[in-house]
């Protein structure tokens, strides 16, 4: 890689690396389920013109 | 933990700012447009009930025998008063209407923003990072395809009232659907192969000949020309959506870095 000497946090060994950007990854997956996919009816309700604007499958 | 810091930090920030402008375009957009469909879809639970123009609570209380086939799907099964009371498909609590539905709104939209930022930031860093805004336009432009473009031929955005496959499966299909583009896309994009180009547009293509889930019948009191014209809002306040998270990832993160790798150097 080339560029890494201006990725960030590139002192961090690969490993690491790649450990801590799939959490990252794994963190916004999990927030948009949670917003955008929940059956939960308030969570449902509360982000309902949300969902809508944002083409989520909705109802 | 000194990276996975960075990224949540870069993805809030650029998060905050696309999820507020999203829901200040949504507010002149896309909202005013929910809003009528609810309408519709008030009246919609009167017209099952009574032909009579004006649904009124007596009327819709003694109408359950002779409810209009097909008409109403949502409100079916529930007693005929609550209907009348309420949207169909409200049941618990719900934002009141008006500010506090609006404040609701830009809340999920910055949560929403700063989900998809994390995403952003975090698949871009394993191909080198976003290094200023104009890449970040690049990298919103992808996100754009592949979240608001590809789900949204086969499932187009719906508004309330408008009839609609079952949830589980359409989520499964729009789920199915973001990770095939995206994984299309980064292979038309960091690999330089012919066989893996045409594999990538095997993957892009699939997902619509598989077909999203429809509904058994597509009878809805919405007018065609206020859906359509909600779709264009959907799609377009969308694409300004990620192109700002992008933009404003490629900015935040230059300042982390202090330099700017040109787009040519990290994309081709």
């Amino acid at each position: 890689m080339n560029t890494a000497s201006v990725s960030l946090g590139a002192s961090v060994s690969s490993q690491s690396r790649f450990m801590q950007l799939a959490l990252a990854a794994l963190l916004g997956t999990f927030i948009i389920g949670f917003v955008g996919f929940s059956h939960i009816e308030a969570v449902h309700n509360a982000g309902h013109d949300n969902r809508h604007s944002m083409a989520f499958p909705c109802h | 933990m000194n990276l996975f810091r960075n990224v949540v930090f870069i993805a809030a920030i650029a998060g905050l700012v696309a999820g507020v402008v999203l829901a200040c375009m949504q507010a002149y957009a896309t909202v005013p447009l929910i809003l009528k469909a609810e309408v519709y879809e008030q009246a919609e639970g009167g017209y099952s009930h009574d032909h009579a123009a004006a649904p009124t609570g007596a009327a819709s209380g003694n109408a359950m025998s002779s409810a209009a086939p097909a008409a109403n799907s949502m409100s079916a099964a529930t007693p005929a008063p609550a209907a009348a009371a309420a949207p169909a498909e409200d049941q618990g609590w719900a934002p009141a209407d008006g500010f506090e539905r609006f404040a609701f709104n830009v809340v999920s939209n910055v949560v929403t923003g700063i989900g998809f930022a994390l995403i952003l930031v975090a698949v871009s860093e394993f191909a080198g990072g976003i290094g200023n805004w104009r890449q970040g336009v690049f990298w919103g432009l992808a996100g754009f395809a592949i979240f608001t473009l590809a789900p949204g031929l086969g499932l187009p955005p719906e508004l309330p009232a408008m009839p609609a496959a079952d949830l589980t499966q359409r989520q499964i299909w729009w789920v199915a659907t973001v990770i095939a583009t995206a994984i299309g896309l980064g292979l038309i994009a960091f690999r330089k192969s012919l066989p893996l180009a045409i594999l990538a547009v095997a993957l892009i293509v699939a997902p619509h000949i598989v077909g999203a889930p429809q509904p058994d019948s597509f009878e809805t009191p919405i007018p065609e020309g206020l859906h359509h014209q909600f779709v264009v809002a959907v799609t377009l306040t969308n694409l300004v959506f990620w192109l700002v998270l992008g933009a404003v990832v490629g900015v935040v993160r230059g300042r982390f870095t202090g330099t700017a790798t040109s787009l040519r150097d990290s994309f081709a």
